[in-house]
């Protein structure tokens, strides 16, 4: 075997940002340098060109009509159903609804699931870095039907023992919901041991994967989490599309979530039928051209490799992690052992907004702020965090420059 | 660094933020509000003691926030110090004028070089609500209504 065979598979990250177009412009003058990739990733001309050939070559409405168009929209549509319940493992395609995004998907089973079957002095049990998303479709339920919600904490490194959730969960628990990688701290949470855990008494788990599933491979039957949920812009996708994978058994028995076309059966002046799953929870006109964009973003992103793109984008953070700590006055915020690219950090002395305005002059794009994550902000005694979230076109030379900038907003604070 | 950000974290604005002028409470005061910036989490309390003749006597805030919203309060303090009530108001309208890229034609000379200060902002859309929080919460504290939000 020559020694060429033996070297591993190289990633070709120059490649790859040719797929994007939008990185290659400057920003006050500067190369962009997009470090704001857990609020929502750029697009790759792949999608954009499928959108493109589906527009112009295939577009109608869905279900709808007996025409040429009709049937071939339908089959895109449908097709790219399929793409994710491959892209999820999932065991079938009616296992897989549509949702505008990842929000939608986490009321829809607030408000089509868990609403009906709960009592006054119900639990949920939650953790402290649940996006805002996975919090408030749950206060909705305290606020209106006197549920009680359970909070489970994290370390001071930002993670969560299962052994924590099993303590949370008492005879009053009906639901879980948790995060499957902290937006704010990276963490990856032990899904599958929770899911373990919360299913010994009988208890459902959704699972908050609008970023997990951005960064590695995620299997649902493996995983056996009753409802997970992804959204389609953080993933290399369009806006306006997200997914919520539910069991087959779970969405049988639950009630629709809108009224309207597309999820019924049949209508009356006197009464109504509901169509089957998954179409009973799709009201109205879906999503079909984000649905065909958001399969051809899968398509890319299993092009180049789930486990490669973790691989290079948990290699780039590490490396942010080491250069920001090496400086004095940078406090990382998440330092868990089993981390996704997402890095967040405090520069003492200055405030969050003021270093991303320093930062955005070098060209440099981070969230600065609470992250939509305002009771992990507390439970980590900050008002704000700057951070800095890497995607599958980073590269070395952009966390340097991200770096260096923020030894420049130091010089400016001096 | 670049001549827009060199003006927004001016020597000023920077001696404000570490040192910021009337930090604290006011325990006579007969007006407060909070003020609260849900896009940030930057929070400012506003203490003002108006006296019988319409005049701001003393006023002091604290709170959390980003340089530019600790600057843009202080300074707002020194110059608020004195001032009657109604004549708040109109510093205030130059004020949002200046950080909007305005002329704040309504100001008196000496204001408006005073408020000049942050002007800065004016390059920095996303950072105008820093500016303006204090402001607001010290409209809301004059008209007695308690808790401002920035727009
Ligand atoms: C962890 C997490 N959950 C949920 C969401 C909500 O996703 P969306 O805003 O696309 O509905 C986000 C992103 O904003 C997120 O980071």
């Amino acid at each position: 075997m020559s020694a060429l065979s033996l070297k591993p598979h190289l990633y070709d990250v120059e490649a790859i940002r040719q797929d994007f177009p939008i990185l290659a412009r400057e920003v006050h003058g500067r190369p962009l340098v997009y470090l704001d990739n857990a609020a929502s990733a750029q697009k790759p001309k792949q999608v954009m060109n499928k959108i493109t050939d589906f527009v112009t070559t295939e577009y109608s409405n869905v279900h709808r009509g007996v025409h040429f168009l009709s049937a071939a929209a339908t089959d895109r549509y449908e097709a790219a159903r399929g793409r994710v319940k491959t892209f999820l493992n999932a065991a079938h395609e009616d296992e897989i609804v549509w949702t505008r995004g990842g929000t939608e998907a986490i009321n829809l089973v607030a408000s089509s699931f868990l609403s009906p079957r709960l009592e006054p002095g119900d639990e949920i049990v939650l953790s402290v870095m649940e996006h805002h998303s996975n919090i408030v479709p749950w206060h909705f339920l305290r606020e209106r039907q006197g549920a009680s919600l359970r909070w489970v904490d994290v370390s001071d490194d930002g993670e969560l023992d299962p052994e924590d959730v099993a303590r949370a969960i008492g005879p009053n628990t009906k639901f879980v919901a948790i995060t499957h990688m902290s937006n704010v701290l990276g963490t990856h949470t032990a899904l599958k041991e929770i899911v373990r855990i919360a299913h010994e008494r009988g208890i459902p788990v959704l699972a908050d994967g609008c970023q997990a599933s951005v960064h590695g491979k995620v299997d649902v039957r493996d995983l056996d989490v009753d409802f997970y949920v992804m959204t389609g812009h953080k993933l290399y996708g369009p806006t306006g599309i997200g997914v919520l994978y539910a069991r087959k058994a779970h969405l049988k028995a639950m009630r629709p979530y809108q009224g309207g076309g597309e999820m019924i059966r049949e209508v009356t002046k006197a009464n109504v039928t509901y169509a089957e799953p998954p179409m009973r929870f799709e009201a109205g006109t879906p999503p079909i051209i984000e649905a065909v964009g958001l399969a051809a973003a899968l398509d890319y992103l299993d092009s180049i490799g789930r486990d490669a793109a973790a691989a290079h984008e948990n290699a780039l953070a590490r490396r942010a992690e080491a250069k920001l700590k090496a400086l004095n006055g940078v406090r990382l915020i998440g330092e868990a052992r089993d981390k996704g690219p997402i890095v967040s950090f405090e520069t003492i002395g200055i405030h969050a907004h003021d270093l991303a305005t320093i930062l955005d002059r070098e060209g440099v794009a981070v969230r600065a702020g609470h992250h939509c994550a305002q009771v992990l902000m507390e439970r980590c005694g900050v008002v704000a965090t700057a951070r800095a979230s890497f995607g599958l076109y980073n590269t070395e030379a952009e966390v340097d420059a991200l770096v260096d900038a923020v030894q420049i907003a130091r010089k400016v604070f001096a | 660094m670049d001549a827009h950000l060199r003006e927004l974290y001016q020597e000023i604005i920077l001696d404000h933020s570490r040192h910021p002028r009337h930090f604290g409470t006011l325990t006579d005061a007969n007006h407060r509000a909070d003020g609260f910036n849900p896009l940030c989490g930057d929070k400012v309390s506003i203490y003002l003691k108006v006296n019988g003749e319409d005049r701001i006597e003393d006023i002091a805030f604290e709170g959390k926030g980003c340089a530019i919203s600790v600057a843009s309060a202080s300074l707002m303090s020194e110059m608020l110090k004195g001032r009657k009530v109604d004549e708040a108001e109109t510093l205030m309208g130059g004020f949002l004028e200046l950080v909007k890229g305005g002329e704040g034609a309504d100001l008196s000379d000496d204001d408006r070089e005073y408020l000049e200060a942050m002007a800065g902002v004016s390059a920095f859309p996303m950072r105008v609500k820093s500016a303006t929080l204090a402001w607001h919460a010290m409209k809301s504290a004059l008209e007695g209504d308690g808790t401002a939000k920035t727009e």
